[in-house]
C-alpha cells in the first residue's frame, strides 16, 4: 500500500545567477514496510527531495512544484501549519551529522523531550520517562543517566542512535533518513542500519534512505532510486537494479563502489568527469557529456529522454549489450 | 580560588600603577613635590607656604612610603587632620581629598547608585531591544525592516554620546519640556516612579549606542545560527517556528552577547562617563572627570580602582556565567 | 581636537534644532545687547521665586577663609558680610567700596599702618548669636592657616604684622585669639596693625576672610559645608560635589544692610553641570546663571550672535584682565626706548584683538588699566585706536632714532597650548615685519610659562626673548590689584615665577610707594595713572586688549547688571527673578 507518493516534483531555487533546478520532475512512491533507497552523487538531489517531503523549504525562497502525497494527503502546497503537525509525528527524520545535527547547548533527553511533547501533551516526568525508554530502545547502555548528558558527551554512533531516538518519539509512520551513516565508522554503520531495520520491522515503517553509498542501499533497500543532477535515471527493485543495471551512470556508480569480488586494480573505477551545473543543466539526458556511449544509440542524447524507470537514449537491447557483468 | 586570587593580585598591581602614572611620573618628568603640592595652595602663595602645604600632604616621602600610607588606609583606615580636630576615615579608606576635605569611599557609595542606575537601567533596554531587533532583523533579512534597522544600528554605534545625548535633551528637555533637564536624579528608594521618569532620556540615549552594536551582533548570530544543522533537526521535529528561532536559534546566540552583555556592563559601572557628563549625573564617571579636572588625585585613585574593581569582577562573572550557559565549557 | 569639533557640532544642530527663540519673552520687556552693563536691567524690587544657579566645576570651597575665584567672591556675599563690599551698583559706581558688616569704610592712623573697623550694631549670625568683633578676628586668623586653607589669597599674612602666628588651631590662647595683629578693643571694634603701611587696605577688609566665622561652630576644612550665615540666605542643603541649596536667613536684617536686594526666596546651585548643558538651558530659561562667568561656550557665542533674537540678552562684561605683550630691557636692542616704541607702534593692534576674539574678547587696550579701574588714563598716548593697524611711519622714524632705521632681529616667546597667545604672535611677526623688525616666535609649556621661561630674568636674556607675551588678571578692580603685581620692581625674583616680566623703573616704585601711603581715594587713583603712564611711556608694555567675556541673561531675570568691582559678573545678590 503506497504511504508516501511523489509525483512530478519539481524544486527549483531562484538565485542571482539563475534558477538552481534543485529537482527536476521527479516521482516515486514509498510502501508501508518498504525501504526506498535514493542513491546519488552530492548535489544530485536527494536531500532536497527529502526537505521538500518534510516541507523544510523555506517557501518564499524555493518554487516547488508537482505533488507529495502522504497517505493521500497533499503537503507541498498544505497549510505550513498543517505540515508541521505532521513533522515529527507521522513523519520524521534522521540527518547526516548527528554532532552538529543535535543543539549544543540542550541535554540529549531536552532534546527528545520537546521532540515528543510538542505532538503529545503529557507533563514532562512522563515524556522524560518515554525520552528513557527511546534511548533504552536504541541501545544506549544506563540511558537513565545518559539521558542528562549533552551531544558532545556521546560517541558519534550514540549520537547517531539517539538521533534516531529522536525521530522515532512519536512513532512516525515514515522516516527518512539522510546519509545516516557518513559520520561512522563500519562497525558502526552496520550497527546503525541493523537498528533502523530492526525498528522497521517493529513498526512497520515506510522508509527513505538517502546515500551516496550504493553499499548501504544494497544492505536494507527494497527499492532503488537513482539520481542525477534532480532527475531519476533508473528507478526499480533493489535486486533488479543490482543485478541488471541499465543505465549507464549507474553502472558508473556501481563500479566506483568497492567489492569483496573484483580484483584491486579494478576496484575503483570513477566516473570521468564532474557533475553538471544545476543552472545549465545539459539538454535531453543530463548524464550525456559524461556519457561514453553517448550517441551510441544512434540518437542524440541531448534530446528529450525516452520515459520510462530508465532515463537512456540507448534502446533496451542494447543496454542489456553493454551492461557490465556484475 | 586560583582566579580569585589572581583577580586580587591584580587590584593590587591597578592600584599600583595607577598611584606611579599620578605620583612617579610627573616627578620622573622633573616635577617637584612643591610643583605637585602647589596644585592645592592659591596663586598667591609664596615658596615658603608651599613648602609646609607639601609636607603636610605628604610630598617629601619617599614614593613607597606613600604608597604604604593608601594601601594601609584601605586596610587600617587613616586620620585627617580637619584644623581643630581630625577626621577618621574608615576602611576602606579609598583616600581622602585634600581639595574637597572628604574621604573618596563614601563619595564613591553616593555616585555609585546613580551609575548603578544608569546602567542597569540602559542595560535592560538595550540587551532587551538590541537582541529583539536583531533577531526580527536577522529573520526579515534583506526586508526594508532589515535595513532601516540595520542603518539605525549604524547611526548608534557611530554617533558619540554627547552628540546624541546634546540633541536629546535640547530636544526633549529644552524644547518640548516632555523630560526634565540634565542633572535630575532622583534615587530609586525615595520615588521610583520619578527616578524612571529622570533617567529616561539618559537610559534611551546610552542603551542606543549599545543596543546598535547588540542588534548587530544578535542578527549576524542568528543569520548563522539559523543556518546550523540542529536548526533543521528543531523543524522537522515539528516545533512551532517561535519555538524553533527562540529556544533554539536564540539560545545558541545568546552566549556571546551575554559575554558581551557582562563585560560592557563591568566597564559601564565602573562610570558612564560620557552619558553622565552629558546629562551632569552624578555618578561615578561624572566624579571621575571632575576628580581628574580638578587634579584631585585621591578621588582619581579611588575611582580608579573602583572602575578595576568592578572590570575584574565583571570578568570573573562573566567566566562562570560562560561555563554556565556553554556546558562544553569546563572552568579550568 | 576632533572631539571638540564634533561637540560644536551637536551643539549647533541641537540649536538649530531646538529652533530660534527658544526664550519667549512673554514679558513684554525690551532687552538689548548690553543692557545690564552700566544700567540696571528690568528694575524690580519684587521678591519670591527660586533662582538657579549651575557651575560647570565643583566649587573649590565655600568656606569664606580659602576661597579666592572671583565668582566666589560674588556669591559669598549671599551668606557672608565681610566689613567693607563693592557697591551694588551698575557702572563706575560698582568699582566703590561700601562699608557691609563695618559702619563706615577703615579709619587709617600711623601712617596707614593701622585701620580701625567699627562693626554695625545688630548684626546676626544666622542661629541669632550677635556677631562680635572676635568673630570677625578669628575668621582672618584661621584664613592665615594656609596649611589647612591652602587656597585662598595671602594678602593677610603679606601686610599684618603677625609676628609669626601661624594659626588659631596652634594657639594657646583659650579663646583661640592669640594673634597681635589684630586688636578687639571692644565687641564691635577691630583695629589691624600692618607692618607696612598699606593705604588700599579697605579692599582686603572687602575679601570673604573678613566675613565673621563664630569659632564654636568653626570646623576647619570642613566648615565650607555649612558656612554659618551673616548674609540674607543660610545654607540649606549642601551635597558635596553635586548641589547646593540657599534659603532665607530669618536673622538677616534689611535694615541694617542697604545694600542686597535680595529678592529671590531661595537659591539653588548645581554643581559639575556640563558647560554645553548650562548653555542650552540658559538659552531654553531653565536655569539663570552660569556662575563660573567664563561666558557661554564658543559654539553659542557664534550662534546668538549671529541672532539678533539672542543677542539681544547678551552683555559683553568687561574683566579686570589685560592680555599684553612686554619689551625686555635685558635683551637689545630694547634697551634702547626708541627701539621699544618702534614695537608699540608697529604692532597692529586690530589683529591683537582678532586673536583674542575680536569684539567679543574685549577691546583694543591703550594703556595697562582696562577703563572701569578706578584712575586709569584716558588717553591714547600712541594712538592705538587711531591707527588700530599700526603706524609704520612713525615706527620708522622711531627704529631711525634707535640706530636701527632698517628693523633688526628679536625673538617672541609664547604659552604652547594657547592657540590665542600663538595667533597673536603671528600677527606681531607680521605687523612688525612691515617695518624690518623680524621675530622667532618661541612657544614653552604654559606650566612652566613663568617659572622657567618668560618670568626667569636668566633665561629671557640667555635666550634674547625681546617680546614676551601674557595676561595678567587683578584680583580686584584697583590700581594696586592691577599694577603692583606686573609693574613692582621688588617683586622680581632671580629664581623665577615672577608675574613682573621686567619693569624695573625707580619711579614706578617710587610712585607704589607714594600710593600705599596715600589714604585719600582720590589721589591714590590719580597716582595709579601715574604709575600706569610712566610704563606706557617708557614703552616696556605694549598693552593689546583688555579682554570682555560674553554673557547670557536669560530674559526672565530682574534686576540684574555687571558689577564691574566685582570684575565683570552680574551682581548676583540683587538679582530677582520675579
Amino acid at each position: 500500500m503506497t504511504f508516501l507518493d511523489v509525483r512530478d516534483l519539481h524544486v527549483h531555487f531562484p538565485t542571482d545567477d539563475g534558477v538552481v533546478k534543485a529537482v527536476d520532475g521527479l516521482s516515486f512512491t514509498v510502501h508501508r514496510g518498504r525501504t526506498l533507497g535514493i542513491v546519488g552523487e552530492s548535489g544530485s538531489g536527494k536531500s532536497v527531495t527529502s526537505l521538500s517531503v518534510m516541507g523544510l523549504h523555506r517557501r518564499s525562497a524555493v518554487r516547488l512544484s508537482g505533488e507529495v502525497l502522504l497517505d493521500g494527503t497533499e503537503l507541498l502546497h498544505a497549510d505550513p501549519e498543517e505540515v508541521r503537525r505532521l513533522r515529527g509525528r507521522t513523519m520524521a527524520m534522521i540527518f547526516q551529522d548527528p554532532l552538529s545535527a543535535m543543539h549544543p547547548l540542550y541535554t540529549v533527553g531536552r532534546q527528545i523531550v520537546e521532540a515528543y511533547r510538542v505532538h503529545n501533551p503529557v507533563s514532562r516526568k512522563a515524556a522524560r520517562a518515554h525520552a528513557i525508554d527511546l534511548l533504552a530502545r536504541v541501545g544506549i547502555p544506563h540511558p537513565a543517566k545518559r539521558v542528562d548528558d549533552y551531544p558532545h558527551q556521546f560517541s558519534g554512533g550514540m549520537r547517531q542512535r539517539a538521533m534516531i531516538a529522536m525521530a522515532l518519539a512519536n512513532d512516525p509512520q515514515l522516516l527518512i533518513a539522510d546519509e545516516p551513516t557518513t559520520a561512522l565508522d563500519v562497525t558502526v554503520q552496520a550497527q546503525i542500519l541493523d537498528l533502523i531495520r530492526d525498528l522497521q520491522e517493529e513498526f512497520h515503517t515506510a522508509v527513505v534512505l538517502i546515500t551516496h553509498d550504493l553499499g548501504v542501499v544494497a544492505e536494507i533497500a527494497d527499492d532503488i532510486l537513482v539520481m542525477y543532477a534532480g532527475r531519476a535515471v533508473e528507478y526499480g527493485a533493489a535486486e533488479t537494479v543490482f543485478r541488471k543495471p541499465e543505465h549507464p551512470y549507474t553502472w558508473g556508480l556501481l563500479g566506483s563502489m568497492p567489492r569483496l569480488d573484483r580484483a584491486v586494480r579494478d576496484r575503483l573505477q570513477p566516473i570521468k568527469g564532474t557533475p553538471p551545473s544545476l543552472i545549465r543543466v545539459p539538454p535531453g539526458c543530463a548524464f550525456h557529456p559524461r556519457c561514453p556511449y553517448n550517441g551510441r544509440g544512434g540518437i542524440p542524447c541531448a534530446t528529450e529522454v525516452p520515459s520510462g524507470t530508465i532515463a537512456c537514449h540507448l534502446p533496451h537491447p542494447e543496454r542489456v549489450r553493454l551492461a557490465p557483468t556484475l | 580560588m586560583r582566579r580569585l586570587v589572581a583577580a586580587v593580585l591584580m587590584l593590587v598591581v591597578v592600584s599600583m600603577v595607577t598611584f606611579a602614572i599620578f605620583f612617579l611620573v610627573p616627578r620622573l618628568a622633573g616635577a617637584t613635590p612643591e610643583d605637585l603640592a602647589s596644585r592645592y595652595a592659591g596663586r598667591t602663595a609664596d615658596q615658603q607656604q608651599i613648602r609646609e602645604l607639601t609636607e603636610k600632604l605628604g610630598f617629601y616621602d619617599p614614593l613607597y612610603v606613600q604608597y604604604g600610607r593608601f594601601a594601609k588606609g584601605l586596610v587600617l583606615g587613616a586620620d585627617y587632620s580637619t584644623g581643630p580636630t581630625t577626621e577618621h576615615c574608615p576602611a576602606p579608606c579609598f583616600g581622602y581629598s585634600f581639595i574637597t576635605h572628604n574621604p573618596v569611599w563614601p563619595d564613591l557609595v553616593d555616585r555609585m547608585q546613580v551609575t548603578l542606575s544608569l546602567a542597569l537601567g540602559a542595560a535592560v533596554i538595550w540587551l532587551v531591544g538590541g537582541v529583539a531587533v536583531g533577531v526580527l532583523s536577522a529573520l526579515r533579512r534583506g526586508t526594508v525592516f532589515d535595513r532601516v534597522a540595520m542603518a539605525t544600528a549604524l547611526a548608534g554605534v557611530s554617533l558619540p554620546i554627547f552628540f546624541t545625548g546634546l540633541l536629546s535633551l535640547s530636544v526633549f528637555s529644552y524644547t518640548l519640556h516632555w523630560f526634565p533637564p540634565g542633572g535630575s536624579f532622583t534615587p530609586f528608594t525615595e520615588n521610583p516612579a520619578t527616578w524612571a521618569y529622570d533617567l529616561t532620556l539618559p537610559w534611551i540615549t546610552l542603551a542606543f549606542l549599545y543596543a546598535a552594536g547588540y542588534a548587530r551582533l544578535t542578527r549576524a548570530g542568528m543569520l548563522e545560527t539559523m543556518n546550523e544543522d540542529f536548526i533543521r533537526t528543531a523543524r522537522a521535529k515539528g516545533l512551532p517556528e517561535r519555538t524553533v528561532v527562540v529556544t533554539h536559534g536564540l539560545r545558541a546566540t545568546m552566549t556571546p552577547v551575554l559575554t558581551l552583555f557582562g563585560l560592557d556592563l563591568g566597564l559601564l559601572l565602573g562610570g558612564a562617563v560620557l552619558t553622565e557628563s552629558t546629562y551632569s549625573l552624578p555618578g561615578i564617571g561624572k566624579y571621575a572627570i571632575d576628580a581628574v579636572t580638578n587634579n584631585d588625585l585621591p578621588k582619581v585613585l579611588g575611582v580608579t580602582m573602583l572602575g578595576a574593581c568592578f572590570i575584574i569582577v565583571a570578568n570573573l562573572i562573566v567566566d562562570v556565567l560562560y561555563a554556565v550557559t556553554d556546558p562544553r565549557v569546563r572552568l579550568g | 581636537m576632533r572631539r571638540k569639533g564634533l561637540l560644536a557640532a551637536g551643539i549647533a544642530l541641537a540649536l538649530v534644532t531646538s529652533g530660534c527663540g527658544a526664550v519667549d519673552p512673554a514679558d513684554g520687556t525690551d532687552s538689548v545687547a548690553n543692557g545690564g552693563v552700566g544700567k540696571v536691567h528690568n528694575p524690580s524690587d519684587t521678591k519670591g521665586g527660586t533662582l538657579r544657579m549651575a557651575n560647570s566645576g565643583d566649587w573649590y570651597s565655600l568656606d569664606p577663609g580659602d576661597t579666592y575665584y572671583g565668582y566666589s567672591w560674588d556669591f559669598v556675599r549671599f551668606y557672608g558680610r565681610a566689613l567693607v563690599m563693592f557697591d551694588t551698583q551698575p557702572g563706575e559706581a560698582g568699582t566703590k567700596l561700601v562699608p557691609d558688616l563695618a559702619e563706615t569704610l577703615g579709619v587709617p592712623s600711623d601712617g596707614a599702618k593701622t585701620w580701625t573697623y567699627k562693626l554695625k550694631a545688630g548684626v546676626k549670625f544666622e542661629d541669632g548669636t550677635p556677631v562680635t568683633s572676635k568673630d570677625v578676628k578669628y575668621a582672618v586668623e584661621r584664613s592665615l592657616d594656609k596649611k589647612t586653607f591652602p587656597s585662598g589669597p595671602t594678602y593677610f599674612g603679606d601686610v599684618l604684622d603677625t609676628q609669626g602666628y601661624t594659626s588659631p588651631y596652634q594657639d594657646s590662647d583659650p579663646e583661640k585669639l592669640g594673634l597681635k595683629a589684630i586688636e578687639t578693643p571692644d565687641e564691635r571694634t577691630v583695629v589691624f596693625k600692618l607692618k607696612v603701611p598699606f593705604s588700599a587696605f579697605d579692599y582686603l577688609a572687602m575679601q570673604p576672610a573678613t566675613i565673621p566665622v563664630p569659632r564654636a561652630k568653626d570646623t576647619g576644612t570642613k566648615y565650607k559645608e555649612h558656612p554659618v550665615s551673616t548674609g540674607p540666605y543660610k545654607f540649606e542643603t549642601n551635597e558635596l560635589g553635586k548641589r547646593f541649596t540657599l534659603v532665607r536667613n530669618d536673622n538677616w536684617s534689611a535694615a541694617n544692610d542697604p545694600h542686597r536686594k535680595a529678592l529671590p526666596d531661595r537659591i539653588e546651585v548645581s554643581l559639575n553641570v556640563s558647560a554645553d548643558d548650562i548653555d542650552a538651558r540658559l538659552l531654553s530659561g531653565d536655569l539663570d546663571i552660569d556662575v563660573a562667568n567664563t561666558g557661554v561656550q564658543a559654539a553659542t557665542q557664534g550662534k546668538v550672535l549671529a541672532d539678533p533674537a539672542q543677542k539681544k540678552y547678551t552683555d559683553s562684561a568687561a574683566l579686570p584682565r589685560l592680555w599684553y605683550t612686554h619689551l625686555s630691557t635685558s635683551v637689545a636692542p630694547f634697551d634702547n626706548i626708541h627701539c621699544r616704541k618702534a614695537v608699540l607702534l608697529a604692532a597692529d593692534h586690530d589683529s591683537y584683538l582678532r586673536a583674542y576674539g575680536g569684539d567679543a574678547g574685549g577691546e583694543i587696550a591703550t594703556s595697562i588699566m582696562p577703563p572701569q579701574v578706578p584712575g586709569a588714563p584716558k588717553n591714547d598716548p600712541y594712538s592705538f585706536k587711531a591707527k588700530k593697524n599700526g603706524d609704520v611711519e612713525a615706527a620708522k622714524k622711531e627704529l631711525a632714532e634707535c640706530g636701527k632705521p632698517g628693523g633688526f632681529e628679536t625673538n617672541m616667546s609664547y604659552r604652547t597650548e594657547r592657540p590665542k597667545e600663538k595667533a597673536l604672535a603671528e600677527a606681531m611677526q607680521q605687523s612688525l615685519g612691515k617695518v624690518g623688525i623680524k621675530l622667532t616666535l618661541k612657544g614653552y609649556p604654559q606650566g612652566d610659562y613663568f617659572k622657567l621661561y618668560a618670568g626667569k630674568p636668566d633665561f629671557v636674556k640667555q635666550e634674547g626673548l625681546g617680546l614676551l607675551a601674557g595676561g595678567w588678571q587683578a584680583d580686584w578692580v584697583d590700581g594696586f590689584g592691577f599694577l603692583q603685581q606686573i609693574v613692582d620692581s621688588r617683586v622680581i625674583r632671580a629664581t623665577g615665577g615672577n608675574n613682573n616680566l621686567g619693569v624695573a623703573l625707580p619711579k614706578v616704585d617710587a610712585l607704589l610707594d607714594q600710593a600705599l601711603l596715600e589714604t585719600d581715594t582720590a589721589k591714590r587713583n590719580d597716582l595709579w595713572g601715574q604709575i600706569d603712564r610712566t610704563v606706557m611711556d617708557e614703552a616696556l608694555i605694549l598693552p593689546g586688549v583688555w579682554a570682555k567675556v560674553l554673557l547670557y541673561r536669560p530674559a526672565h531675570l530682574k534686576n540684574i547688571y555687571v558689577n564691574e568691582g566685582l570684575g565683570g559678573y552680574y551682581d548676583f545678590v540683587q538679582i530677582g527673578v520675579k
